[in-house]
Formats: C-alpha cells, structure tokens, sequence
C-alpha cells in the first residue's frame, strides 16, 4: 500500500451519487482517501463515507464574499481543491466527469501545476505514477496517460469500476479549512437545476439507458415503458431534442454515457451521435432501416418499429421480473 | 469589435481516426476544421455584424496542414488568420496548446486591443473541453463557457448555458474568453465569392520563438502528461440480426435475459 493522499470532490455534499461512490472505491485503490466538499455534509452523506471507508472529510470555508449558489462556480470550487491539495499535501484530486467539474479540475490544475487527465474510464499505478486509461475516438481506441508531475488531476468517467463499500465502516470527521478565493471575475446572474425525473437514474451514472431519435416520430412513450420495465434512463439523439420531443442527448456535445446496456430506438447511429455512446459494453439497436449504420456497432438488434418492438420488449421482461 | 476565434485542425469524424507512435494520425485527406469552432466564427461574425465594425482573426495551433482550418474560416468570412506552427509545439498537452494560444492573443493585443476570445465549446478529437477555461488563466481573463445564448452590452457579455442539468446566467466584462455550444446559432454556409478569395487569401504563420514561448513550457517537453500506449479497440463481434415478425420484442428481450443484463 502507498501513502499516497487521494482527494475526491464531493459536491454538492447533500447526497453521494455513484459517481462519487465509484471515485471513493478507485480513491481506496490507489491510496488514503478523503473527501473535499464546499458545505456542510449531511449526517446520511458522512454514513455512506463510512461506509466506504472515508475518515476525514475537508469542508472549505469560504470567504463571506462568496454567497449562495456562487460556491458552484468552477473557480470557486478549484481554489478549493488547490487549497485542500496544499494543506494535506495530496498526491491525486478525482473529480466526476461533468461540464462544471471539468472547468474547476483545469481551473485547480493550472493553480497546482498539476498534470491533467480529462475523461478517464480507470485510474491505476504504474511504476509509482499515476495513469489514466480512456476510450478515445467514439470508443474505437484505447490510450492510456500517465501524469509526470507530483500532483495529477483527473476527471473520471461513470461507471469506471463497480462501487465498493469497505467490510467495516470507519467513522468519518469533518474538519474545516479556510479556502481563499480570489475575486471572481464572473457574476452569476441565476442558477436553476432541473428537478431529476423521480425513480428513474440520471443519464451520466445509469448502468442501463433506452434512448429514442427520430424514428420515435415524437412518442416517446414506448421508450420511457421500455426504461422503466428495466430500470433505465431515458436518453435522446440531438435532433429528437430539437424537435421539442426529449430534452437531454446523448452525443459527442451532449451526455456521454458508457453503461452496460444502451439501447437506441430510431437512431440512425451518426458518429457524433455513436461518439457519446460507443464506450457503452453492449449495445442494443432497434431501427426499421435494415441497413441503418447503428446496426454496424451493435451487438443485437432488431429490423422494426420500435412501436411494435419496444412495448412487446417491455411486457417480457416485466414478467421475467414478477 | 476586435475578435479572436481559436479554429483546431482534426481529423473528420466520419473517417477512420487512429494513432501512430500514440500521436494522432493527421492526414490532409481527411483532416478538416473542428466543426464545433464553426459555431464560434459564426458567433464572432454576428457580434461584428452588430457592432457595424470590427475584424475577426482566425487563429490556429497546428502542423502546416492547418491551413485548412483557417481557409474554412475565411470562407466563412474570417478577416485574418494566423496559424502557429513550430516543431516546439508538437505533441502539446491541454496546458501547453493554452500557453501557446494565450501567447498569441498577447501579441495580437498588444498591435490592437483584442475584446473577445471565442472558441468551440470541445474539440472533436481531444474533447477535453478544457483549452478555453485554461486560456482565459493565463490571460487572466474571465471565462464564460459553453454558452447558448450570448448577449453583449455596455462592455459585458451575458450568456445562457446548460449542462450538467443546470441551467446558468453569467456575466462578466470584456475582454474575456467565451466558448460557444453547438446550440448556440446555425454556422453560415459559404458564399461563392468569399471561397473564391478564401483560396487565394493571405495567413500569417507564427513559430514559438515568434511568441516568445519557452521551449519547456510547450510541446513535448512541457507536456505534464505522458501517453504511454494507443491501441485499437477489438472490433466488435458480428451483430445478431432480428427481423421483426411480430415477435420482435420477445426476442429482444430474450437477448438481455440471456445475456443477464436485465
Ligand atoms: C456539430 C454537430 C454536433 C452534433 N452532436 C450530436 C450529438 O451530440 N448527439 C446526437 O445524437 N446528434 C448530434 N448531431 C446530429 C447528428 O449528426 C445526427 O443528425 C443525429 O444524431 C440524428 O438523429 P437520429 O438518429 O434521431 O435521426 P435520423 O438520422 O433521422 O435517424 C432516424 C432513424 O430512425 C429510423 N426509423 C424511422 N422510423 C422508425 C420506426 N418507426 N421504428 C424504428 N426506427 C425508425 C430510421 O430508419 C433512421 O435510421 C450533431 C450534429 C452536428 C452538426
Ligand atoms: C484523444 C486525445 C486525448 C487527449 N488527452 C489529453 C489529456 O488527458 N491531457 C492533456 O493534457 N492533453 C490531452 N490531449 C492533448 C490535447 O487534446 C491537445 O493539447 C489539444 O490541442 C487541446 O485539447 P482538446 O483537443 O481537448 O481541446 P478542447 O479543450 O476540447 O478545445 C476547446 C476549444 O479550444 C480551441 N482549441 C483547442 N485546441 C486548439 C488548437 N490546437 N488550435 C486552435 N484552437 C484550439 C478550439 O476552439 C476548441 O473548440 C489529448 C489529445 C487527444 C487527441
């Protein structure tokens, strides 16, 4: 075992999302790992860091100047980061792989000097280094990074590894650090999150995804029974979204997501579409085109309307779960 | 109105993309510009438009074949180009490509102050989506990133963004680095004429030592990342190929059981 410190950022630290969960288990494997978070954790979220094993948890103090939802912004939460680095002379920052962390892991790694790893599906040791694997290229190649400086930033993917609580709980301090933020140059004017469809997982972290396009022609009815028979989260392509018909997609500038299970209903499989999507493990099409270019990645599908294929798909496995 | 917009040369996405030597394969044949910086000449054009005046300058980091990316932005009605080329600056990591873009707005400031950066909201091949966040430090500009809407007025840029399930209004004062996403507007198509002088159009082309760039803050050299191994992934088995007749779905969802995904 190294004595390597591992910081995983937890944020916002009123709930711990798998993402975080699978951070804290690959955070274990490469070395002590601890929690940063940017406000007071609630007594749930410090049980779940027990659970995993997580001791300390360093809650930044903010300076007054910073108020309300401005603790989100990624300037913000890198100087946070920087100063949790420095005070517990860390070796490695794990942060989730989203739009707003991406820019606070850049921001923290020009502050530290550190190496930079964005979007890594597994986190390991080499030789005492730290490297990061990614699937690159709509998944098409593998790479693998290793960080030459002393301290390595890395986003990393969901589903990246199978969570993995500790076999005995610990129990988890909070211990508070002054985090000083230098003035920010960006007013936030308004900040709204979008209320989580209840029961269904978000998109970034589902195991099992259903995602509808085109051929939906806008039902997207027996995409969503087909989700919820399995459990799934519901995903678009780019152009059933600008057709009003869905609202998050899936694609190289949408969502990334790389579950076990995507299954894409009236996609043709364009490859900024396929560049989102293609690291999924199986893939599962169906598409009334025999010659539809999804099919060419695909590890089953079916030559149909998803009308008739989906709600006869969702009926079947409803039964087999009864 | 003085903008800068960063253009990267790729290579096209529907081509078969691949690495020699863990660098990427960048053949003229099939490299082309980063279509999401298309999103940003055509924000920086609108921005010119409005203001009844001002100039674009396309800026690139690339080997010679970059060229390319600055004609498309010419063709869409980019003023100026430069493309920085050196050998220095091969094999640049997200910090590097940085220091070297910042290097260049400095020196285009320092001829006439430059307002605005606008980049893509990621490039197609990288996707890191990191270059402008990193751009705007060593500016020391602020940065406003992945907007849908932009709106400039009395000296400050509001925009709209949405990601990650939030939506955001930010603003902050010029000059500054903005990044587009690719909802943000419509890129113009090319007219004849503007592809016909985009052919024969001048660029500039800058080396590090142009820049000033110290040789161990870029390229290889400065990378604080190493690519250890590039492979090919295997490719996938064949598919297992359904034709719906009226048993379509149980057969789907025969696979998923069988296959314990359910
Ligand atoms: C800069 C840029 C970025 C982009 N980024 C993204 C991105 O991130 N994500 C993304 O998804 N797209 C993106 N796109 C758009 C992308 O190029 C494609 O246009 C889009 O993915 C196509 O969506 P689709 O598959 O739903 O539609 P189509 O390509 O029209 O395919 C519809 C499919 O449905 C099938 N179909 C029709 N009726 C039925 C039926 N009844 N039952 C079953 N099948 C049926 C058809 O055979 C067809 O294959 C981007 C484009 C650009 C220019
Ligand atoms: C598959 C792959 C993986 C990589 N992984 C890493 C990594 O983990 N860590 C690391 O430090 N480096 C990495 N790199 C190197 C990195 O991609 C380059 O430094 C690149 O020039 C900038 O990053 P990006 O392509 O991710 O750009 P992004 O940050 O996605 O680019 C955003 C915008 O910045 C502008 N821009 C970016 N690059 C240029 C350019 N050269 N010229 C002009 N404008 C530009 C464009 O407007 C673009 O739309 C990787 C490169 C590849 C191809």
């Amino acid at each position: 075992m190294t004595n390597r410190t591992v910081l995983v950022l937890l944020d916002p630290a009123t709930e711990v999302r798998t993402s975080v969960l699978e951070l804290l288990t690959i955070a274990r494997s490469l070395g002590r790992a601890e929690a940063v978070t940017l406000e007071a954790p609630t007594v749930e979220v410090l049980a779940q860091l027990g659970a995993y094993g997580i001791e300390t948890v360093h809650q930044a103090e903010l300076p007054a100047a910073v108020r309300g939802d401005e603790r989100h912004l990624p300037a913000v939460v890198a100087a946070a980061l920087a100063a949790a680095v420095r005070r517990t002379d860390a070796d490695v920052v794990l942060v989730p792989t989203s739009f707003a962390a991406k820019e606070a892991a850049a921001l923290a790694a020009h502050a530290l000097g550190a190496g930079l790893v964005i979007d890594a599906a597994g986190v390991h040791d080499e030789d005492g280094r730290i490297v990061g694997t990614k699937r690159v290229f709509a998944g098409s190649w593998d790479t693998a990074c290793a960080v030459t400086t002393d301290v390595a930033v890395l986003t990393v993917r969901s589903n990246a590894v199978v969570p993995q609580p500790v076999e005995t709980a610990v129990s988890t301090e909070v211990e508070g650090f002054t985090a000083e933020v230098p003035e920010l140059p960006v007013t936030l004017v308004s900040r709204t999150v979008k209320p989580r469809t209840s029961g269904r997982p978000s998109l970034e972290e589902a195991a099992v995804v259903v995602a509808g396009g085109r051929g939906t022609h806008g039902d997207f009815g027996p995409v969503e029974d087909l989700a919820d028979a399995l459990g799934a989260a519901v995903g678009a392509s780019r152009d059933a979204v600008f057709e009003g018909w869905f609202d998050t997609y899936i694609g190289q500038t949408g969502v990334t997501v790389a579950p076990r299970v995507y299954i894409g209903a009236g996609i043709s499989g364009a490859p900024h579409h396929r560049g989102g999507m293609q690291a999924a493990q199986v893939i599962v099409a169906v598409n009334s085109d025999p010659e539809a270019p999804i099919f060419e990645i695909s590890d089953f599908a079916v030559v149909g309307d998803l009308a008739d294929v989906l709600p006869q798909a969702a009926e079947v496995i409803r039964a087999h779960k009864a | 109105m003085r903008i800068v917009v960063t253009v990267k040369y790729v290579p096209d996405i529907a081509s078969d993309r691949g690495f020699q030597d863990c660098r990427v394969v960048r053949t003229p044949a099939e490299g082309t510009i980063n279509e999401l910086d298309e999103n940003a000449i055509e924000a920086a054009l609108q921005l010119v438009e409005a203001a009844g005046e001002g100039e674009v300058v396309a800026v690139s980091v690339a080997g010679p074949d970059g060229a390319v990316a600055l004609r498309k932005a010419f063709q869409m009605g980019a003023h100026r180009g430069v493309l920085v080329s050196d050998d220095a600056l091969a094999g640049s990591d997200y910090f590097g490509t940085a220091a070297a873009l910042a290097a260049t707005v400095e020196r285009l400031n320092a001829d006439a102050p430059v307002d605005l950066v606008i980049t893509g909201m990621a490039a197609l091949d990288g996707l890191g989506s990191v270059v402008p966040t990193l751009l705007a430090a060593h500016l020391g500009w602020p940065a406003l990133n992945l907007a849908k809407k932009v709106a400039l007025a009395d000296g400050a840029v509001t925009i709209t963004r949405e990601a990650d399930d939030v939506t955001e209004e930010l603003s902050a004062r010029l000059p500054l680095v903005l990044s587009v996403a690719d909802t943000a507007n419509k890129p113009r198509l090319p007219n004849f004429k503007l592809i016909m002088a985009a052919r024969t159009k001048e660029y500039e082309t800058w080396s590090a030592a142009d820049l000033a760039l110290k040789p161990d803050a870029v390229g290889q050299a400065g990378a604080r990342t190493e690519t250890l191994s590039a492979a090919p992934r295997p490719p996938r088995d064949e598919v297992e190929l359904v034709t719906d007749k009226g048993e379509g779905g149980k057969a789907l969802a025969a696979f998923l059981i069988r296959n314990d995904l359910v």
